[in-house]
């Protein structure tokens, strides 16, 4: 495009083809189609941009929301007491499924020698898939990425878990265990 | 004395700020990002005390975002001769 042809036109209204080649020796279809590249990549930046500040104000949502279940889970107060079984139900190395808090929650309780006992939450840290107790091999195995965690700590040993299980705090009362609360940690 | 009209940003100006403005958003969007996953893992490990500032420092990433999208708005609207 030659110069006195943009005699009179502003800067904002010239289209430039991607090779910088004027106009007028452009194939056809671009003469028919012209298509102003640097406006193209400005308008494509800008979108980019409203989409990068939506994706900011989803995320500013998500912290909201765990604001929210923090304060929900608050309301709910301090867990039961709840009994779980007897001493005579379960052997040494065994383990026994019951639900702690409530029914949404699967624990297991392992008896590892005559006296001593652990519970903890069955819910990998990971995603949530069921762990499995061996305790011969004395740990809790889940079957899904194979994460692996201690059986007496419940503190992550193998796999992608980062967190350790959450811990039922227990109580022996005569010949029954009780589980008086639940423990989440973080490390 | 009147203030002299300001000449609204050339083509490539305009270019070059939107570049510099996606840059900062996209820092910012990626420590919101970790912000919320680190938030995320403390809570579901029981600690409750990073949760509000995690929220807190999260809106005002999003502020400073909409800061400046508003920012790219008024330049456009001098671009295109409005007020």
């Amino acid at each position: 495009m030659a110069d006195s042809s943009l005699r009179g036109v502003g800067r904002e209204q010239i289209t430039i083809a991607p090779d910088g080649a004027p106009g007028d020796r452009q194939p056809a279809w671009r003469q028919d189609f012209p298509i102003d590249w640097p406006q193209d990549l400005y308008v494509e930046r800008r979108d980019f941009m409203k989409f990068m500040v939506l994706t900011s104000a989803a995320f500013t949502v998500g912290q909201v929301w765990i604001g929210v279940q923090n304060w929900y889970r608050k309301q709910t107060g301090q867990p039961p007491v709840q009994r779980i079984a007897s001493v005579d139900d379960i052997a040494v190395g065994a383990a026994i499924g019951f639900t702690y808090p409530d029914e949404h929650e699967p624990c297991l309780l392992v008896r590892l020698t005559a006296s001593e006992f652990v519970a903890f939450g069955q819910k990998c840290t990971h995603l949530s898939c069921a762990v499995i107790p061996q305790p011969a091999e004395g740990n809790f195995y889940c079957p899904c990425h194979e994460g692996r965690f201690d059986l007496r700590t419940g503190v992550p040993i193998a796999g992608p878990p980062r967190r350790p299980l959450t811990r039922i705090v227990l109580e022996r009362r005569g010949q029954d265990v009780y589980a008086v609360g639940a423990e989440e940690r973080t490390a | 004395m009147s203030e002299p009209a300001r000449r609204p940003f050339s083509r490539d100006q305009r270019f070059t700020i939107i570049q510099g403005m996606l840059v900062f958003v996209l820092i910012i969007v990626v420590l919101q990002l970790w912000l919320l996953t680190a938030t995320m893992n403390a809570w579901l490990g029981g600690d409750e005390s990073i949760v509000w500032p995690g929220a807190a420092a999260s809106a005002a990433g999003l502020a400073l975002n909409v800061g400046l999208f508003l920012y790219l708005a008024r330049l456009e609207r001098t671009r295109s001769g409005g007020s």
